[in-house]
Formats: structure tokens, sequence, C-alpha cells
């Protein structure tokens, strides 16, 4: 949806979503009624709610607007109070599954550091994270920043086993784990490491993911020991155990597709060239918010279904 | 085999041929191996909806689906292994005959004695293979733990202990300058003195309140077990955030296959 859809298609969309929205509450309400009637739910009918509550929003796009939250905007203002030339490190700690949650965040981190004119070291901890990286490359790189170079304005050193025995390593020398990048370019010949010789000459990490090895190793074996700032952006099901991390050992950090659709929302507002491209963030909340809404609600019917049941249960 | 399993399964063939056609037909012009992708798109909306499918009841679609993943996971890991840990990090330093063989970059001077020790420590792991030999393979195994263990042992003392007890002690007065001061500038705004003072103590009593739930060497009675009946109170404030973040990650992810669905496979302009 955009400036130039036909007012037709908005129409049908504005009516998909009446009727989405009218098949979902009255199918609550009946559930509801049911429930009072202490009649079972069956779980399959709980899964057809989620479906129609997820499928519709995406059918019939709906986007809220978002509102960068201090922990997600600290990362932003991190990046954009770096002077033009910084080293950040990108890091691609995930995997496909990950991916519809976290490939947003890689994605806006690398237009924010590009557009600032930074220069990007991209590697990954998960040997999964490079074709995740070749997506920013042809999604955002390519597309939209087609003056950069590589070497120049970015590198990509690609993937090392070793989980958190490589970041033992890069704390103190970069080379020896990473003699070249992915094409075999030499370390010295590569632009980008000029002034590089560890992670401490880094003036940011940013490690997208969640699992291991990732923000957490990040964190114990470069940012504490070399006094690295950090950032992060990971898979919503570790947000909550990386948060008491937050703000002495992380500066930042952007929890599940809500941080990254506020992440979004706050490079558009800064950077209206990115009013075009594409923000799947932003649009996958419209999904969220619908089906936590269901969610809720059948927390809510559940719980009728368990009071009407102990009343019941005391007549008798 | 069931009748209708065999008619369903035929339905299944002939639907996966006819989106095969079609999206080889809507990838001509556009993708140079079209026929190839027409095919990958196929096979990963089959994928998805066979794994869907268990959420109706488990079916052999299903267990086709989960034991290709378990086996390609398997594969994958496997030849990551040998590619990622043997020729990319131990052929460049010890040989550069090798390395040329592999076409990896040859690293010169790096050569040192020691890297035979880890290749004789992988040969002795691969003894768990043998009946008779297997318990050689414990040998490294001991190794693996007790390097892991020392190197952990330090960081995770600094960063997941010292450092979060150093994060507990927060200003409970976060820029005092007075009760006057206080109210005549009480804002709800994040960054405001009233937000940030009330999290520092949430933070304080929070931590403290559970802690005290798992003292169990007084009894968890008067103000001790008030106290502790807080943190219970934040443990499940804990658990519920937790809980939420689930949900929407595992949300995140039913978009992100639903998505698919509808755009790559069905060709919807979503």
């Amino acid at each position: 949806m955009n400036a130039f859809t036909p007012p037709l298609a908005l129409a049908l969309v504005d009516i998909g979503r009446v009727i989405s929205l009218v098949l979902i509450a009255g199918g609550l309400l009946w559930l509801l009624i049911r429930a009072i009637k202490l009649k079972e739910v069956e779980r399959r009918v709980i899964f057809l709610f989620i479906f129609i509550s997820v499928a519709a929003p995406i059918l019939f796009p709906t986007v809220f607007k978002e509102k960068a939250t201090p922990i997600v905007k600290a990362v932003f203002d991190k990046i954009e109070s770096l002077p033009p030339g910084s080293k950040v490190l990108l890091s691609y700690d995930f995997d496909p599954a990950m991916a519809p949650e976290v490939q947003p965040m890689a994605d806006a981190f690398s237009r924010h550091c590009l557009v600032k004119g930074h220069k990007i070291v991209y590697m990954c901890l998960f040997a999964t994270g490079q074709g995740q990286f070749t997506r920013t490359m042809e999604n955002v790189i390519r597309p939209e920043f087609p003056e950069k170079i590589d070497g120049v304005d970015y590198v990509n050193i690609g993937y090392k086993a070793g989980n958190e025995g490589v970041l033992n390593v890069i704390i103190s020398d970069f080379k020896k784990m990473f003699p070249t990048d992915v094409n075999g370019v030499p370390y010295d010949s590569v632009e980008v490491f000029k002034g590089i010789r560890s992670c401490k000459d880094l003036d940011l990490i940013i490690s997208i993911g969640g699992g291991r090895p990732g923000i957490k190793e990040w964190v114990l074996f470069v940012g504490d020991p070399g006094d690295v700032p950090i950032a992060t952006g990971v898979a919503a099901v570790v947000a909550p155990q990386l948060y008491p991390y937050y703000p002495k050992q992380l500066l930042g950090l952007l929890g599940g597709i809500k941080g990254a659709a506020e992440y979004e929302s706050e490079l558009v507002i800064h950077y209206p060239r990115f009013k075009d491209s594409p923000t799947p963030a932003l649009l996958m909340m419209g999904p969220q918010t619908l089906a936590h809404i269901v969610i809720m609600a059948f927390i809510i019917i559940g719980n009728v279904l368990f009071i009407q049941g102990r009343r019941k249960e005391g007549k008798q | 085999m069931k009748r209708s399993t065999l008619i369903l399964m035929g339905l299944v063939v002939i639907v996966f041929a006819l989106s095969w056609i079609f999206k080889a037909i809507s990838f001509h012009g556009v993708e140079e191996h079209y026929v190839l992708q027409g095919f990958l798109v196929t096979l990963a909306a089959f994928l998805t909806l066979s794994i869907m499918s268990f959420l109706y009841r488990d079916n052999p679609f299903y267990k086709f689906a989960e034991h290709l993943f378990v086996g390609i996971s398997a594969a994958f890991w496997m030849s990551m292994g040998f590619w990622s840990t043997i020729v990319g990090n131990l052929i460049p330093r010890l040989s550069e005959g090798l390395s040329n063989f592999f076409k990896v970059h040859y690293i010169p001077g790096d050569y040192n004695i020691f890297f035979y020790i880890p290749v004789i420590l992988g040969i002795l792991l691969l003894m768990r293979l043998s009946r008779n030999y297997g318990w050689i393979s414990r040998w490294s195994l001991a190794f693996i733990v007790g390097t892991t263990a020392g190197l952990n042992f330090i960081r995770y003392l600094r960063s997941d202990f010292i450092n979060q007890v150093s994060a507990t002690y927060v200003p409970l007065l976060v820029d005092w300058q007075g009760i006057g001061h206080f109210f005549s500038n009480l804002s709800l705004s994040a960054s405001g003195q009233f937000i940030m003072m009330l999290a520092n103590w949430v933070i304080f009593l929070g931590v403290m309140c559970g802690i005290i739930y798992f003292f169990f060497s007084k009894e968890h009675t008067g103000m001790f077990g008030r106290a502790s009946r807080v943190g219970i109170w934040i443990l499940m404030i804990t658990f519920g955030a937790s809980f939420g973040y689930t949900v929407m990650g595992r949300i995140s992810l039913l978009v992100g296959r639903i998505t698919f669905l509808f755009r790559d496979w069905m060709g919807l302009n979503i």
C-alpha cells in the first residue's frame, strides 16, 4: 500500500479489514457463550482463530505508528552520534528460523550505518549467517547503496568455526582468525581494516541473533574485557534474559519484532529517503497486535470456563 | 495403507505438480533457472504446509517433513564442521599443499607443532564409534569440558556476577535537589526523574525480595515472609514477561511463513 494504490483497492482493503474483524469478534463471542454454558473448546478452533488473526492483517495490511522506547533509541542514537567513517561490526548470529524476527533489524542497521557513512565489517558466528548476509546484500546494499564499494565501505569476513573461541582471538588479533575476507582478499589489502587490529579498535559492535553463540558471548568475551560498546537486536524469546545487561554492559537492545519496528520507524522519521524502503517489521505489527488480542481473549475465555466449572462443582 | 490416505497422497502429488508448473511459468523470463526455482518454491510451500498439518493431527506428511529436516540438519552441520573447522581453521596453518588442494588461503609462518594436538584429539573423539575402544573418546571429551569450563569461568564471574551485582547498586534518589524541585518537575516521561527513580527502586527491591524468596535458612514469616511474597510476585511478573515475548516470537515466525505462502508461493501482491 502506498500513495499510488488505486482508491478501489484501498476500499477493498478496508472492507476486508472490517469483515475479518467482525468474523474474529463474532467467533470469540460465540466461544465465550459456549464457555459460559460450560462447553469445551477444541484446540483446533484456537489454531484456526490464530491463523485468521495472523492472515487477515497480512492480506489487508494494517500499519500502526511506533515510537522508539529508550532502550531502542539508545542504539539509534549511538549510530547517529558516531562520526562518518566510524568502524561498526555487524555480526549475523542467526539462522533462517530466526530470520523473520531479526532480518529486519539487520537490514535496518545496515541502512542506518551506510547512510551515515560508517565502515561496516560483516561477520557471523552462525554458519547460516552467511546466507542471511546475502539477503541484506541483495535487498539493501546493492539496490539502495549502489555507490558503496566492497572492501572500501564494507567488508564481509564471513563465518569462522569456534564459537566463543573466535571472539577470544579477535579481542586481541583480528588477522589471526580472519586472514582474508570471504573473497580471499588479504586482510592488509582491505581498506576497511586500516586502523583495526582487534575488536578494541571498533567504535561499535552489533550482534544480531538469539541463539548460542550470540550476544551473551559478545558481552562476555569482547564487550566486558575489551570495554567495547556493544548493542544487539535479538529474537523475542531471549530478550528478557538480556535486559539485565542494559545499560551497563549493553548500550541498547532491540527485542523481537517490536524492537525492529521501533527502529524502522525511527529510521523513516530521521531519513525520509527510506520512506519507500521495505519495512517488514512495521508491517508485522498488524498481525502481532491482532494475534495478541485473540490470545488475551482466549485467556479470558479459559478463565471463564475454569470459574464456571468450579462453581458447578461447588453446587454439586 | 487406507484408501482415503492413498487418495489424499494422490491429490497432494497432483497439487504439487500443478504448483511446480505454474511457478515455473511465473518465473519464466525472470529467473535463469526458472524450472528449478519453481520446484524449490513449491517444495518449500509443501514442507511448510506439511509441518503445519500437525496442528490438525499427526500424519505421514508431517513425519516426512520432520525426518527430512532432522536428516538435512545433521548432514549440513557435519559438512560445515569439516569445511569450516578442519579445512577452514586447521589446514591453512598446517600444509601449503593441502591448502592448495582445498583451495583455501595458506597462512605462511603460522605453522605450529601444537596444531597436531587437536587433530589427535579429534581422531580420539571418533573412537566413540568403536565398541572396544570407545572409552578413549573420553579423553577428548574431558579436554573439551575442562577448557570450556576454564575459559568460561572467569568471563562468567566477571560479566554475570560482579558486573551484575554492581549494576544492582543504582541511585535510589536520581538527581535529587529537594522535595520542592521533585514535585515541581514531576513528569511521567521515561527519562524523567520520577520514572527513573521508580525504575531504580523496582530493581533494588525486586532483587532483594527475589533473593529473600530463595533464602531458606530462616522461616518465611513476618516482614521476611512478606518480602518473600513480593519476591514470588517479581518472579511471576518475570515469567509473564518471558511468556509474552515468547508469544511475540512465535507469532513472528508464523507471520514469516504465512507471508511466504501468500506472496512467494501463491503470488499475491501483498
